[in-house]
Order: C-alpha cells, then sequence, then structure tokens
C-alpha cells in the first residue's frame, strides 16, 4: 500500500515536470495531455467567460440589425454578428476539451456562476454606437486578445488566431462608421461624439481593475494567459486611442487627459471603479435585459433542441433495423 | 413590355428576400441553437444580397436618380410587392421553418427558371443566387422533418404553422399585369406553370414529415398589390428608421 502510494506520488512528480517543462519551452499543452486541476479549472474558466461575452455581445448589436441606416451596413453588420456567434461556437469547443459540457457552460452563464465581458450590460441607443462598440470595444478586445495566440493551451491559442484576425477587420468596420459620421452633418457629428462619451469610460474598464487589486496574475503570466498587466494593457489602448479621436475631430471625454512628454505616454483621469463594480455584480442598465435573452432563447428552445434528437435517434433506430434486416 | 412593367416585376421578387431577410434579421442572437441561430443569419445575408444586386439594376432601370437604398427604405407600405408569406411574424421555430420551407421551394423553383431568362442582369442574379437558394431549401426541409418527425410537441407546434401558413401558398403563382407584360417578353418566369410541381413537392416533404396536408381550399392574397397585413407597417417603421429620421444622410 505504501509503496502504491510512493509510486503514485512519483508519478505525479514526473508529470508535473513534464507539464513544467512544456510550459517553459513553450510548448503548447494539448487536451488529452496531463494538467494540474488547477490549470484545468482556470482554463475552463477563462475560455467559458470569453465564449459567453461573444454570445452575450451579439445582443447589443443585434439591436440594431433591422435598423441599419442602409443595405450595406445591414449586410455589414449581420455578418459581424454572425461572426461573433462562430467565436462562441469555437471558443465552447475549445473549452469542451477540458472536461465541460456547453449545456453546463449555458447554466453557469444563466444562473450568474460565470461572468461575462461587463460593456455588453451597456445599453445600444444609436446608430453611432455601432461605430463606437467596433472602433473601442473590439480595439480594447484585440489589445486582450492578442498575447491569447501564443497562450499555453493549444486549442484557446489556435481558436484566438482566428478570433484576432477576424476582430481587427470589425474593428477597421466601427471607425468606418465613425469616420462617415465624423464627415456628415452637424447631427451625425453629434451622434458620433454622444457615442464615445457613453463608450470611453466601460472600454477603459474592459482591461479590468488596476494592477494592485487584481488577483491571479502572477499565474496567468506562467501560464501566458497573460503577458502584461491590465494597468499597461489600459495604457497601450488609451496611446493608441486618443490620437484616433483626434483624426475623427471628436474630444476624448476626460479632462485630465494630456500627453505626458516624459513618459512617451497619456496621462488619464481616474476611472469610476464604483461603476465598474456595480454592472459586475449584476446591477448594470442591461444586465437583466441580457441574462434574460440569452435565457428565453435557450428555454424557447428546448423543444426544437428535444425535436432534434428525436429525429435523430428515430434515424438511427431505422438504420439499424435495415442493418438486421 | 414598358420599362415600368420590368421595374414592377423586380419589385415582385426583390421584396420577398427584402422582407423576408428583415423578418430573419429579427432573430440574430436569440436561436434556440448556436448553430441554427447562424445559419439563419447567413440565410437572411444571401438574401439582403440578392436584394442589393436586383435593387443596383432597379436603381440603373429607374429614370430618376436613385440609389439602392432609395428603393429599400424610402417607398410607401402600397409601394412594396412582397407576398403575405414573408412578412409572417417570427411566432416560434416552427413557424420560421414552415414559412421559410414554403418560400425556399418556390424560391428555388423561380430562379431555376429565371436563368433562362431573355434578361442578362436576371440571368446572371438567378445563376449566383441559385446555389444559395438550395442550401436555403436543404436546411428548411431538413428542420421540417426533424420537427414534424420529432416529439409530440415538435409534431403538434409544426402541424399548426403549416395550417396557419399554408393559407399564403397560393399568392406565390398570382401573376399581375405587369408579370404577364415582362413573361411574354420572355424576361420573366410564369410562376403559374410551377403551382402543380411545387404542391407536389411540399405535399411529398410534409408526408415525409408525417404531416397533414392542409385542405383548405381558401386562400390569402394582397401582397402583390401592395396590399400587406398588419404587421408590414411595424416592418416598415423598423426598417425605415434611420432613413426617416435623418433624411438625406450618408451612412
Amino acid at each position: 500500500m505504501e509503496n502504491q502510494e510512493k509510486m503514485n506520488k512519483e508519478k505525479l512528480k514526473s508529470m508535473e515536470a513534464i507539464f513544467e517543462a512544456k510550459i517553459a519551452n513553450d510548448e503548447k499543452i494539448e487536451p488529452k495531455d496531463w494538467m494540474p486541476e488547477k490549470y484545468r479549472k482556470t482554463h475552463i474558466r477563462q475560455i467559458s467567460q470569453h465564449a459567453h461575452s461573444e454570445i452575450v455581445g451579439m445582443l447589443p448589436e443585434g439591436n440594431w440589425i433591422t435598423r441599419a441606416p442602409s443595405l450595406r451596413r445591414k449586410v455589414a453588420l449581420l455578418a459581424k454578428v454572425q461572426d461573433e456567434a462562430g467565436h462562441g461556437l469555437y471558443l465552447y469547443s475549445a473549452c469542451e476539451t477540458l472536461g465541460i459540457s456547453r449545456e453546463e457552460m449555458y447554466d453557469q452563464l444563466h444562473s450568474g456562476k460565470a461572468k461575462y465581458s461587463s460593456i455588453f450590460n451597456y445599453p445600444t441607443l444609436t446608430w453611432a454606437d455601432m461605430g463606437a462598440i467596433g472602433w473601442l470595444v473590439d480595439g480594447a478586445a484585440i489589445i486582450n486578445q492578442v498575447p491569447l495566440c501564443n497562450t499555453s493551451f493549444g486549442p484557446y491559442a489556435r481558436a484566438m488566431v482566428r478570433v484576432c484576425k477576424e476582430e481587427s477587420f470589425h474593428q477597421r468596420q466601427g471607425y468606418e462608421i465613425m469616420m462617415t459620421l465624423c464627415n456628415g452633418t452637424q447631427e451625425q457629428k453629434d451622434m458620433a461624439q454622444d457615442a464615445l462619451n457613453r463608450w470611453w469610460w466601460p472600454s477603459l474598464m474592459m482591461f479590468g481593475p488596476t494592477d494592485d487589486e487584481s488577483t491571479h496574475t502572477e499565474q496567468s503570466m506562467k501560464w501566458k494567459l497573460k503577458r502584461k498587466t491590465n494597468d499597461e494593457l489600459r495604457q497601450q489602448f488609451i496611446d493608441q486611442t486618443v490620437p484616433q479621436a483626434d483624426i475623427l475631430g471628436l474630444t476624448v471625454p476626460d479632462l485630465d487627459l494630456r500627453f505626458n512628454n516624459d513618459t512617451g505616454h497619456y496621462d488619464f483621469g481616474k476611472i469610476d471603479w464604483d461603476e465598474f463594480w456595480q454592472v459586475v455584480k449584476g446591477h448594470g442598465r442591461c444586465n437583466k435585459e441580457r441574462i434574460s435573452a440569452r435565457k428565453n432563447a435557450w428555454d424557447n428552445g428546448k423543444w426544437v433542441r428535444d425535436a432534434a434528437v428525436a429525429y435523430a435517434e428515430k434515424q438511427s433506430d431505422k438504420e439499424e433495423v435495415k442493418k438486421a434486416v | 413590355m414598358t420599362n415600368e412593367n420590368l421595374i414592377q416585376y423586380l419589385y415582385g421578387i426583390a421584396d420577398n428576400s427584402l422582407i423576408l431577410g428583415q423578418r430573419l434579421g429579427e432573430l440574430c442572437g436569440h436561436g434556440p441553437t448556436l448553430e441554427t441561430d447562424i445559419a439563419l443569419t447567413n440565410i437572411s445575408l444571401d438574401l439582403f444580397g440578392q436584394v442589393r444586386s436586383y435593387f443596383q439594376y432597379l436603381a440603373e432601370l429607374s429614370k430618376d436618380d436613385l440609389t439602392e437604398d432609395d428603393l429599400a427604405f424610402l417607398r410607401k407600405e402600397r409601394e412594396y410587392k412582397n407576398l403575405l408569406l414573408v412578412e409572417q411574424p417570427n411566432t416560434d421555430f416552427a413557424y420560421i421553418i414552415v414559412r421559410q420551407y414554403f418560400f425556399d421551394v418556390f424560391h428555388y423553383m423561380l430562379l431555376e427558371k429565371l436563368q433562362d431568362s431573355k434578361n442578362v442582369n436576371l440571368q446572371g442574379i438567378a445563376k449566383k443566387s441559385i446555389k444559395e437558394v438550395a442550401y436555403h431549401q436543404r436546411f428548411s426541409g431538413d428542420w421540417l422533418l426533424r420537427l414534424g418527425d420529432g416529439t409530440e410537441e415538435s409534431k403538434q407546434k409544426v402541424q399548426q404553422a403549416v395550417s396557419d401558413l399554408w393559407v399564403f401558398t397560393d399568392e406565390l403563382f398570382h401573376v399581375t399585369k405587369d408579370d404577364e407584360a415582362v413573361i411574354k417578353a420572355g424576361h420573366g418566369v410564369d410562376v403559374r406553370l410551377l403551382k402543380d410541381d411545387y404542391y407536389a413537392k411540399i405535399t411529398n416533404q410534409l408526408k415525409q414529415a408525417t404531416l397533414e396536408v392542409p385542405e383548405t381550399k381558401y386562400f390569402q392574397k394582397g401582397g402583390k398589390q401592395g396590399i400587406h397585413s398588419e404587421h408590414m407597417g411595424y416592418i416598415l417603421a423598423d426598417m425605415q428608421f434611420m432613413q426617416r429620421a435623418y433624411p438625406d444622410m450618408k451612412w
């Protein structure tokens, strides 16, 4: 018995060593490889949260499909929202390789156990919001996600390569919507400015709490779930986006924003972290609507999914009968 | 055949894709599974792509300096010539599938013939679109089987949808005076000739789905004359919102 235990411990140690060596050598961890339980759990949490963000993220933009102002814009928006569904699909699939089903993940989303990006709890009130979301929200998402193309878990890294390509297309599309508005009438410019005013601060919050408030960072760095800290990424986003706002002729809604010649970066004002936590805890403008829209789609679709299963079973029964005869 | 005959004939085809595409667009993000969500959005995208081809051609034909968006967003309700079938609401997934299937089978047959049109523009659009519609038809036809021969609940729901939407199928084969002129000129398709094949095909599929074929002899019509259902005003209010609220702007 003691021997058995000793052997198990040794085996575990050697598997841990193989795992650590792979991480150190920048090799990918694949679903069938041994991995520490904490690695598995952390990845399930992050990938499912990412998948949920894609799916919930379809709703604020889906809100403008029927009202898009031109056929060209309507087609582009439909295609964009469809891309997000596609991202959700391959992220859920990547997550399933870690031993959790899509149904379980949906349950966690619907019960509030799993989170999704808080940005999607803000309402889309005008057409300009379609521009601002593409430009700012997808822009922030890209900065968060590009490093994940090299993350240690193989299926996640491969999914992210594809996601990032499409996201950068979406961002250009969003910026182009803003540009068209800013080259338009005064009413259109006002619409664009109003959208920037509403989406700027929530976009900065997408990078998460400041470094001194953020948990998990060290472990995530080691597993290459993170390469830079929240504050570094946020600064990168601001430095990249402020000149783009200048080109549009729009004013970033931050009186403290100015370029710092000493640091080579923009200094910016204080983020309202009370608002951030309010939304994260479920009390944003649209938290309830977003979850209930997802839940309704799932609950109302149950009879459809049941029918598909029943039909497939009947077909395979028929096949069995045919074979037997 | 006058220019106006051809314009009206084209509206009769393009508006079906426009309004059905719009109806499917309402569903994006709310489907019963991610896969069906993606598939229905895909169909919507195909239909809008077809609309743009028709409307760009229509804009060329019109005397005024019109764009595809003027045609899509700035007509009055009576000027839309789509079938009543395609404007019916997304009551539930069964209605969505039956509406789609009833339309897809017709749409495919129409495009098949339109490929032989003397009008090269229509020929081109038909050749490109028919590949897409072949997929639509397979998708909706397969789901009809699943729902019909699935569970008791799905059978009852899809049967209800079949019974309710059946009354809109006869209109698919109506021909207006404008249509007559365009058919005579060899540019259009005489849809009356497709009717028997159409009913044979959908009857067969309904039977395979273990569903009853409705026996009613009373049908609804009016869409082709621009006399729509009460749903149409709301579809247009949504679709035209930006163009009406902010006229004469570029987007």
